[in-house]
């Protein structure tokens, strides 16, 4: 397990390096100055600047700049919000989003699983039909509309929740809610198929024909393998949630880290733009490790292999 | 059984985030508001944005400052003199001015700062705002030394400005953002970083409590300031926040008391908002025009440029797209100045301008080559070009190209010239027609239609230098008509308005006012 660990680890990397390299590359080669404002910019100004943070000289020469800097951990200061570092940046925004998204990830599954396992049991039956509707519904409405409704309903029409804002614990209620259900539908069809799939199988029908209670067939024996498409598309989801989302921030007002995958590239801030893309990176390539070491958990075949 | 682990385990990281991200009840400041996106800088050398220098006027004293008419006042300089000529301001300082770390405040801060935000190094987006001191321009551009600048202390209660034209609204000019100062000692001390809560120090009526990136910056009455009792609210909390329905919905459910930006009020709910007793409107001194490059055919040709103005009809975009009762735009500068008379401008003449293209060598638009304008992404925006396009096509058979970029691209192409048409606006940044007009003198960085007129630059040169102000804004006036009557570089559309939506029956201190000030200094609980 150490060995696959240390391979793993080793080889990501270069991956790493090289999507830091492309991100900075292409934000670098898009027309536009970082710099640039309204107001018309001296060019004497723009090459002090340039010089100032790192970014004169060619495009190679800026790369291994900034590559030599990161490896030193230096990841720049944003050239938006002068006088904060991308680490600072980073630090105080990426807990909120970390916070938010782990709160959507455990609803996600907490609901999904459940939810496509009853439906499971109830294969093609009145309730199934039903269910898979419904999370065919959350699959299918945008975040933008149901985060505007749940406000409308949920803030104004009956008032429980505050409707945008952060610092409280009610004020983390509709954005999680928001932000984990289309999940909870992908959750629940994975779920549901995994175990329709799996409750065919000869190992199943042998158990059954020992005698063995529908309840405890499906929690102990059918789920385990049932779940491995599931874990195979929560790794990248859990990277993917927890750093946030900008259409779930900027309608309540979240100040976590997705906003600035938009907002870095829109002002040409190379270097938030670069330290958002490698947390997000560093947190898929984890996850993704992750999925690799729960799959040889619940699947004895893969760990066979190994 | 891996359940059972996992549970600790995720509960341990939601409990982490939790203390991490700070998510705990903490008391409510005593005025919340809206600020739009979030600042960029606390430095007032180096912001260029009006929700930063906002927070600025709360945290800085100028030797003005903006009261809550918008009127310029005296504040840190308790008067001044001004010499025969027009040319030397001569300011005397409180003597009870003190920075928020206790240090006296006198008139080499003034200087220095001022300096500072000239040197070409700190690359200050507003240095041009000074260039009317002596020498000023030469420093910011590595010609000359800091000690040929216009600026002399003969006292640290005494600041002698040295100007090179007489500029009559130079004392409302030093309310300015740009000429608020700084602790040069803290400056040096923490360099880029000195603006952060712990480091910072200022002279405002508010200090610096907090700033938490893309949710708030809080301020604090500061004791030190030197009338205490005229500040009514302890704490303010400016709350970050882009989406204008997000600035609603926290206004309309009490967590917000105040928007101070009509870009903070769903346009769609205007309508709606405008018969409402806490729903504000004012004119602002801004406005929105589209700019021609004149350096290109078709629209070199003065013929051509003057039949696109005359075919459009401006009712129309603000009665059907803008909605904010806006008044349509005939001039670049907006009505509102004392004694300034903008000229009438082009009205809309359909039949004028159909005669004007025949004459151009285009009748009924034939052969007119293909045009694009260029416009940088967002709904009115693009409202706005369709319905123009539109227009031109009905009134003079001529197609144009809508060329939509977003911000940093569509910057790119004006400096570049690289567009036929291109929208544009301008938000005045003092109580002066010249803050307008300047744009377009020869050569200057906002031009950006490579027009070029002597008779307009000599005029502005000669407004420049004229001492008494009524022939001074005549010749200004002059100016303005070559710009939008006759050689049209430009085409204006409309002027802004501004929206404050507050309580009335809660607050006072809050008047719309065509600078858009709101001195938070001035704003309190209504009859308390």
């Amino acid at each position: 397990m150490l060995t696959f660990l240390t391979r793993r680890l080793m080889s990501s990397i270069p991956v790493v390096l090289t999507v830091l390299a492309l991100c900075f590359l292409l934000v670098r080669i898009a027309p536009g100055s970082p710099f640039a404002t309204e107001r018309a910019l001296d060019p004497k100004t723009k090459a002090y600047l340039e010089e100032k943070y790192g970014l004169s000289g060619s495009l190679p020469q800026q790369i291994i700049r900034y590559g030599s800097n990161v490896l030193h951990g230096d990841l720049g200061d944003s050239l938006k919000f002068r006088g904060r570092t991308v680490v600072e940046i980073i630090a105080q925004s990426l807990p909120r989003s970390l916070l938010l998204g782990s709160i959507a990830f455990t609803l996600a599954l907490g609901l999904g699983i459940p939810m496509g396992a009853w439906a499971a049991a109830r294969h093609n039956k009145t309730p199934d039909h039903w269910l898979n509707s419904i999370a065919l519904l959350t699959l299918s409405i945008p975040t933008f509309v149901l985060a505007p409704v749940a406000v409308l309903f949920f803030s104004f029409g009956i008032p429980l929740f505050p409707p945008a804002g952060w610092g409280t614990l009610p004020q983390l209620v509709l954005p999680s809610l928001c932000l984990a259900l289309p999940f909870v539908g992908v959750c629940a069809r994975l779920t549901r198929s995994g175990l329709i799939e799996t409750t065919g199988a000869d190992f199943i029908r042998t158990a059954r024909a020992k005698g063995v209670t529908e309840k405890t067939l499906i929690l102990i024996h059918a789920l385990r393998p049932a779940v491995l498409p599931l874990v195979a598309y929560a790794g990248p989801l859990a990277a993917s949630i927890l750093t946030g989302s900008l259409v779930i921030e900027e309608i309540f007002a979240i100040p976590g880290i997705g906003q600035f995958f938009v907002s870095g590239v829109m002002n040409r801030d190379v270097f938030l733009v670069s330290g958002v893309v490698l947390i997000y990176c560093v947190l898929l390539l984890f996850f993704n490790l992750v999925t690799d070491w729960l799959t040889a958990i619940l699947d004895p075949r893969i760990r066979a292999q190994s | 059984m891996m359940l059972r682990r996992g549970i600790p385990g995720l509960t341990g990281l939601l409990l982490a985030c939790l203390s991490l991200s700070s998510c705990q009840t903490r008391p409510r400041a005593d005025l919340v508001l809206c600020n739009g996106a979030e600042p960029q800088t606390l430095d007032p050398a180096l912001v260029s944005g009006q929700l930063e220098g906002r927070l600025c006027s709360a945290l800085y004293e100028g030797l003005t400052r903006r009261d809550s008419r918008g009127k310029s006042i005296p504040a840190a300089a308790k008067s001044w003199d001004i010499s025969p000529d027009g040319k030397t301001y001569t300011f005397h300082l409180r003597p009870d001015l003190r920075w928020s770390n206790g240090d006296p405040v006198t008139s080499s801060d003034y200087r220095e700062s001022w300096l500072r935000a000239l040197h070409p190094n700190t690359a200050s987006p507003y240095a041009e705002i000074f260039f009317g001191i002596s020498n000023a321009q030469e420093f910011n551009q590595g010609k000359s030394t800091a000690e040929s600048v216009g600026l002399q202390t003969p006292d640290p209660l005494t600041l002698r400005v040295q100007l090179t034209h007489p500029l009559p609204y130079f004392p409302s000019l030093t309310s300015f953002t740009t000429y608020l100062p700084v602790h040069q000692a803290t400056v040096t001390k923490y360099g880029d970083r000195w603006a952060q809560p712990g480091t910072w120090v200022g002279n405002g009526p508010y200090r610096l409590l907090d700033w938490k990136i893309n949710d708030r910056v809080s301020l604090e009455k500061n004791p030190l300031y030197h009338s205490p009792e005229r500040i009514r609210l302890q704490r303010i909390d400016a709350l970050a926040v882009t989406r204008a329905s997000t600035a609603f919905n926290l206004y309309s459910s009490g967590q917000a008391d105040l928007l101070l930006d009509k870009g903070l009020i769903p346009s769609l709910m205007l309508p709606q908002l405008r018969g409402r007793p806490d729903f504000h409107p004012g004119p602002l001194f801004a406005t929105y025009f589209y700019r021609f490059n004149v350096t290109r055919p078709p629209f070199q040709d003065v013929r051509v440029r003057r039949a696109f103005a005359l075919a459009i009809d401006k009712e129309t975009i603000v009665e059907r797209i803008t909605r904010g009762n806006e008044p349509i735009a005939q001039s670049l500068t907006p009505r509102g100045i004392a004694d300034y008379e903008p000229p009438e401008g082009l009205p809309s003449d359909p039949t004028t301008a159909q005669g004007l293209l025949k004459l151009a060598g285009y009748p009924e638009g034939r052969g007119f080559p293909r045009v694009s304008l260029l416009y940088n992404k967002s709904e009115l925006n693009e409202q706005i070009a369709v319905e123009i396009q539109a227009q031109w096509k009905r009134v003079l058979g001529v197609e144009v190209e809508l060329r939509n970029q977003e911000w940093a691209t569509y910057l790119r192409s004006l400096d570049e010239l690289d567009f036929d048409i291109a929208r544009s606006s301008w938000v005045g940044d003092y109580d002066d027609p010249n803050t307008f007009l300047d744009c377009f003198v020869t050569g200057r960085g906002n031009n950006r239609t490579g027009w070029s007129d002597p008779t307009y630059d000599s005029l502005l040169n000669r407004a420049l230098a004229e001492p008494k102000p009524t022939k001074r804004l005549q010749l200004l006036a002059s100016a303005e008509t070559i710009l939008v009557s006759q050689a049209l570089p430009i085409i204006p559309l409309y002027h802004f308005v501004g929206c404050l939506m507050f309580d009335p029956n809660q607050w006072e201190g809050l008047y719309p006012n065509l600078l858009d000030e709101h001195p938070f200094s001035e704003i309190g609980p209504k009859g308390k």
